[in-house]
């Protein structure tokens, strides 16, 4: 075992180090201040370009797709050291980075990887996703967004239904897509897997207003939307297979950015206690922190043992959902301790107390992590059944062609 | 990075785990408590046999030379099969003290025959209700006095390193006139506590001073691996009864109330697992992380057993609270675990102690 660099590892994080020293900086976002989602996306393409130009796009991707080629270890390095700046990589990079990019690797013909890939690696296209649904979230497999071939016989589809929780759907160039196709089949069996131009008529995106008071999220509805067949990704009814490609990348790459517990630490140093000290001198607080962060930790060593799975070609599966579950929850936790051990002005604070801002949000985002990308309940049973061996849900839904479900 | 036990290191484990299975099953440790037994003898010389106990101990006292890792993977057998040998006592804290602190003489006098397993010795650190890292007994001119209590182990160990007034560790032989041991009533059955009584007794001083931090970080570490391995056995004990009892029609594992409990309790133990080899790594390779990385697998050890003794007792409902069941083992030792070497608020407090970057001040 040995937790530091190897000489290889070490000279790579060496040379990204001096080539983000030299390239980062003029990319980096103002901290503290709040800018438009349309500069903040173009500052990302920007980035990406960067990225291409000096060769760190698609580190772990095939050389023959133009990637790098290199290993999982070498992919975190780089991570590591770029999360050293505050960059604009919000999901409008990593949708297309992290989903498009696999599924169309894995999925896609020759054609649509030379279409795809290379200008995704350098920004020139972005991409959203179109897959939850507002009767269809953890239950994916139960979309309703239907696609029919048009009847003027140029094989193309028609996509009518409505998709919900699409980030950046306004902003971003294309949409991986997931449709029913044949809905007189079982659920999972009838889906086709679409990749598709946000430009093209039809599509009308809405932001949602969410309970943070921001919009990052909207709603996408699809009204005769026409797409070519040779945009579609995948056999006809192999769509649920393309998903898995796209979920498994989600939950891997989950949690890049996170809010850990030693801010809150300082956070706890700089309330007063009332009796001449800090709320960190506490027991009660110093041992709700320190349990949060040991538990945090736990998990970053944790992931060092996946990766090290990954550079030795295992596959760590289900085990990856574990990150993200333990993750989400304790965000949730440790935020709400905050603003617990903050008194009333946790609540309610003065203008010039960006932290307890940030804590504020914090807790409130902090629902979104439970949800997004796996619900905490979802990510328990998969643990359950594919860790831990133990048997599958009851389903009512099984071999039951779509047709013919309640709902 | 390669951030996982080497193929030898994993070789030792199945190496331990085999032997346990072999030697300590669960109907023997029921034989044990029956007979009120000190400990499972024939399995600390099986133990010894293997150079398990030496494993940590250098090669000129006898020893095998290895490191916190590989100690750590026999300890994780041991926690895996609550097995009732003195290992923490006797190798961990005790041996280790001697290496740590002792005088060459006292090294040499003493870690071959630790090695061995000829000689057991205990840690005596407790002295009554409170912290458990207490110094109110006195070494005065080659005397010991005062009261040691609990102390594991001490029935049958020939050796104790005190903790004494100063942070000192005094070095004492139990068999002799000036010490008084009293049995006491152990809530962990399969390892019996004693306090000691020290009247003058006959003690040498240790050279080495401040080393108790250290030794107590190195514990704690072990004891991580010792809760991980016990964790992980109760999820086992619970999943396999889960999947094999039928209820409502269907087997108990089957329900939702019974997948996502033990779905967190897995997710515990990998957390602390993984503290435990950084802490492992730490005591090896990089002693300036070893505070922080030991207070972090000691907290996170604690939890994942917590969790694990309790639900696999609550998963197996009416039938875990009879001795018959094998859930009553690590529910009792989970307590003795968990304050041992200082309990959550101890490690808690250490660790945003020592924690790089935790050391905040009020604005």
């Amino acid at each position: 075992m040995d937790f530091n660099d190897s000489p290889e590892e070490a000279a790579f994080r060496a040379e990204a180090r001096s080539w983000l020293a030299a390239n980062a900086p003029a990319h980096e976002l103002p901290v503290g201040v709040a800018i438009p989602d349309t500069e903040e996306a173009d500052r990302g393409r920007a980035w990406m370009r960067a990225l291409y130009a000096g060769g760190w796009s698609g580190l772990t991707f095939p050389k023959a797709l133009g990637g790098r080629g290199l290993s999982g270890i070498e992919a975190v390095i780089f991570a590591e050291e770029e999360g050293k700046y505050h960059l604009p990589k919000g999901p409008f990079v990593s949708i297309g980075t992290g989903m498009a990019l696999p599924v169309i690797a894995k999925h896609g013909t020759e054609e649509q990887k030379a279409r795809f890939i290379e200008p995704t690696l350098k920004g020139d296209i972005t991409w959203c996703q179109l897959f939850s649904e507002p009767a269809a979230g953890s239950d994916l497999a139960g979309l309703r967004t239907k696609a029919v071939r048009a009847d003027d016989g140029s094989g193309d589809w028609i996509v009518n239904g409505q998709k919900v929780w699409s980030s950046w759907a306004h902003l971003t160039d294309w949409g991986i897509l997931v449709v029913r196709t044949d809905p007189t089949v079982p659920k999972h069996k009838g889906l086709t897997f679409f990749v598709v131009d946000m430009k093209t008529p039809g599509i009308e995106t809405r932001p949602i207003r969410q309970i943070s008071g921001a919009s990052e999220f909207n709603e996408t509805f699809l009204t005769d939307v026409r797409i070519p067949d040779a945009n579609r990704l995948g056999a006809e009814g192999e769509g649920w297979a393309c998903c898995m490609t796209v979920l498994m990348g989600e939950r891997l790459g989950s949690g890049a950015h996170r809010s850990g517990v030693e801010p809150l630490l300082g956070y706890a140093a700089a309330t007063p206690d009332g009796r001449g000290g800090t709320m960190l001198d506490h027991s009660a607080i110093r041992q709700q922190l320190a349990e949060a962060l040991a538990e945090e930790q736990g998990e970053r060593f944790f992931q060092a043992r996946l990766r090290t799975m990954v550079s030795k070609g295992e596959n760590p599966g289900a085990l990856a959902a574990m990150v993200k579950l333990a993750y989400a929850s304790r965000y949730q936790r440790t935020n709400g301790l905050a603003l617990e051990l903050r008194g009333l002005a946790g609540i309610a604070a003065e203008a010039d107390d960006t932290a307890t801002g940030d804590v504020q949000y914090d807790y409130i985002y902090s629902t979104v992590m439970r949800i997004a990308g796996g619900a905490d309940e979802v990510l328990r049973n998969q643990i359950a059944e594919r860790v831990l061996g133990m048997p599958g849900e009851m389903r009512m839904d099984k071999d039951v062609p779509f047709e013919k479900l309640k709902g | 990075m390669n951030f996982d036990l080497s193929d030898e290191q994993k070789m030792l484990g199945e190496q331990a785990r085999a032997l346990l299975a072999d030697m300590s099953p669960y109907d023997r440790l029921r034989t044990l408590i029956d007979s009120d037994a000190e400990w499972d003898e024939p399995l600390w010389r099986a133990l010894a046999d293997m150079g398990f106990l030496g494993a940590a101990i250098p090669e000129e006292h006898g020893g095998l030379g290895l490191g916190s890792l590989d100690l750590g993977v026999i300890m994780e057998a041991l926690g895996a099969a609550n097995a009732a040998v003195p290992f923490m006592s006797s190798i961990v804290l005790a041996a280790e003290a001697i290496r740590l602190a002792g005088s060459e003489a006292q090294r040499a006098a003493w870690l071959p025959r630790l090695a061995s397993g000829e000689v057991v010795a205990t840690f005596a650190y407790a002295e009554g209700p409170g912290p458990v890292f207490a110094t109110g007994a006195t070494l005065k001119a080659s005397r010991l006095s005062g009261c040691k209590s609990p102390v594991a182990d001490a029935g049958i160990a020939d050796l104790a390193v005190v903790l004494v007034e100063g942070g000192h560790f005094a070095l004492v032989e139990l068999n002799q006139p000036g010490v008084k041991r009293t049995r006491l009533d152990s809530f962990d059955q399969l390892r019996p506590h004693y306090r000691i009584d020290f009247e003058g007794a006959a003690a040498e001083t240790m050279p080495g001073i401040f080393m108790l931090e250290r030794l107590v970080d190195q514990a704690a570490v072990q004891a991580a691996f010792e809760a991980v391995g016990a964790a992980d056995a109760c999820l086992r004990m619970a999943r396999d009864y889960a999947m094999d009892r039928q209820i409502f029609g269907r087997p108990l594992g089957g329900f939702q109330a019974i997948k996502h409990k033990l779905a967190d309790v897995a997710v515990a133990t990998e957390l602390a697992r993984s503290n435990a080899y950084y802490g492992g790594w730490a005591a090896e390779s990089s002693p300036d992380d070893l505070p922080a990385a030991a207070a972090a697998a000691r907290l996170s050890g604690i939890r994942c057993f917590e969790m694990a003794a309790r639900e696999n007792l609550q998963v197996h409902g009416g039938i875990g609270y009879t001795f018959e069941a094998n859930c009553h083992f690590y529910y009792r030792r989970e307590r003795m675990l968990a304050v041992h070497l200082g309990n959550r608020a101890f490690w808690a407090d250490r660790l945003l102690n020592v924690q790089p970057g935790s050391q905040v001040k009020a604005a």
